[in-house]
């Protein structure tokens, strides 16, 4: 798989949108073609701009979705009530639309497929899109990296790619998925309702303390990466720090506090 | 309030100037002398322009304006920058 | 400029009043900062006027708030295009600080807690075109919005109105501020479009 190091400045492409699916009642998934799309790493993002008929135009940051691979790309929008591009991405744009975008951008937050170690991914909300194009080019590269996914959602029903998820770890050893519901846990789930907390990352199986079958060893402590809004995301790193991660482990992507 | 992001959001508005990714480079601040990954510093993107801190700090490290046809990069906050070059 | 984005107008509403070419209305007051919001509590707060010979002068809460203040109610023009219209402030006019001020000084550098500076000509700040300003919408002026105090001058872009407000030293030479010094305009005037340099 090519390397998307490419020497050279950003600058805008247009692509058109292929195709349009929901993935929860506020958020979607678009796939665009882009002919000039170099190919990204898993966890980059793009920058997509809208421009109106008068040249006023506004730009926002938008992670990859998809593993890398051919001239398409898939970008998971949650939609913000008061933001400016995610409504128009998710109520407006259609099918056969053209989507200007710039990218890839970002080497720090990306996973190697190449490396062979364990890997734990910290999501809150929509901070699972990057994460998700990290398991996707998991299976895609057939890499035996244990992955480790744990997901903090509101509700089941703002999660997602819950099926894809749960398909994925059954089809393929070395993924695990565990979630963490902050204000409504459905039926029979483990856990109450509740932020994530050093008990909660215990109980996921994520820390040092335990023995080594329920969570990490020393020898082989886990490349985190961990993205959300900033504030579940200072929150994740100082209690995986205070677990016993090193900082030098640990990547993080802020959204902002309204999460992107 | 405003939080800020981190440096991560520094790699498309400096993508645009520079053709080496930036977020993964290590900077040395040229107050404290820490030396920590660009993605790491703390970025207020919501000014005039975009101010950059170092994460150890809070130095200005990074500043950048961009109007329609120009763009103004202040690194002095930098003292050094060090990059992990693609092999050729 | 981008390809058009069919469908998209944006978030802006076109203003029924006579806006600063390049401006659209708002109706809340967005916070834009170039760092963390300082704390400064009123009790250690002061604020200083030292003019190009070194005549100080200092103020404290305390001193300040026993100033002539005034009520106002000013347009305020930010260059990342947003406008906001009829916004009430209380404050003491610079006019009142400048009185025992002896000076000839052609220009003013604004300084704020946290680093912030901002440059313009001393006459800017007089005859009533200037304002330490401590209350905001008849509150007081919220941290994120540059309490306790911060420099309030309506008639330049907003960035020359510098929130936390320290300081400001009277020179003979004119030195750029924060913004001044990467690409934004030395004057900054509204109505002639002053953003960058070269315009």
């Amino acid at each position: 798989m090519a390397r998307a190091a490419v020497l050279g400045r950003l600058i805008w492409q247009v692509g058109t949108v292929a195709e349009i699916r929901d993935e929860t009642a506020a958020a979607r998934t678009i796939t665009v073609d882009l002919p000039d799309w170099p190919g990204h790493e898993p966890g980059q993002h793009v920058d997509v701009r809208l421009t109106a008929p008068d040249g006023y135009s506004a730009q926002r940051s938008y992670s990859i979705a998809s593993a890398p691979g051919g001239k398409r790309l898939e970008l998971t929008v949650q939609r913000l009530d008061d933001g400016e591009v995610s409504p128009y991405l998710t109520q407006v744009l259609e099918t056969g639309y053209p989507l200007e975008l710039r990218g890839p951008i970002g080497g720090w937050f990306v996973w190697d497929p190449a490396s062979t170690g364990p890997v734990l991914l910290v999501a809150g909300g929509s901070g699972v899109v990057p994460l998700m194009s990290m398991i996707r080019t998991r299976d895609m590269t057939g890499s035996t990296a244990p992955f480790r996914l744990l997901y903090s959602v509101r509700t089941p029903e703002a999660a997602f790619y819950p099926a894809e998820l749960a398909r994925r770890a059954k089809a393929r050893a070395g993924l695990d998925v565990s979630y963490v519901y902050t204000r409504t846990a459905p039926p029979g789930s483990p856990l109450p309702p509740g932020r994530i907390s050093a008990s909660v990352l215990a109980a996921a199986g994520v820390t040092f303390a335990g023995p080594a079958s329920a969570g990490y060893s020393r020898d082989a402590p886990p490349a985190v990466f961990i993205c959300g809004p900033t504030s579940f995301v200072e929150a994740a790193a100082n209690l995986l720090l205070q677990a016993g991660h090193d900082s030098r482990m640990i990547k993080t992507e802020r959204f902002g506090p309204s999460g992107g | 309030m405003i939080a800020p992001l981190d440096g991560n959001v520094l790699a498309g508005p400096l993508g645009e100037l520079f053709a080496v990714d930036i977020t993964s480079a290590m900077g040395q601040c040229a107050s404290c002398g820490a030396r920590n990954p660009m993605a790491m510093a703390r970025v207020y993107v919501d000014a005039p322009g975009m101010v950059a801190r170092c994460r150890s700090c809070d130095a200005v490290i990074v500043r950048l304006v961009r109007s329609a046809g120009q763009a103004w990069l202040d690194m002095q906050g930098i003292s050094s920058l060090q990059l992990r070059m693609p092999s050729e | 400029m981008g390809i058009v984005s069919p469908g998209f107008s944006g978030r802006r509403r076109a203003g029924a009043e006579h806006l600063p070419p390049g401006q659209y209305l708002v109706t809340d007051f967005p916070v834009l900062s170039a760092g963390p919001t300082p704390k400064v509590d009123t009790g250690s707060w002061q604020f200083r006027i030292t003019t190009e010979t070194g005549q100080v002068q200092t103020w404290d809460w305390a001193a300040f708030q026993a100033l002539p203040n005034e009520d106002i109610t000013v347009d305020i023009h930010c260059v990342t295009k947003w406008s906001k219209l009829h916004t009430g402030w209380r404050g003491v006019s610079l006019d009142t600080l400048l009185a025992q001020a002896e000076t000839s000084a052609q220009y003013a550098l604004a300084h704020s807690y946290g680093g912030y500076t901002t440059n313009l000509p001393l006459e800017d700040l007089r005859d009533g075109q200037a304002w330490i300003a401590y209350e905001f919408d008849g509150e007081p002026l919220d941290p994120e919005h540059g309490g306790p105090a911060r420099l309030l001058v309506p008639h330049l872009y907003f960035w020359k109105s510098a929130k936390w407000v320290q300081a400001i030293d009277l020179r003979e030479d004119d030195e750029p501020g924060f913004w001044e010094s990467l690409g934004y305009h030395n004057y900054g005037d509204p109505w002639r479009e002053q953003r960058y340099w070269g315009d």
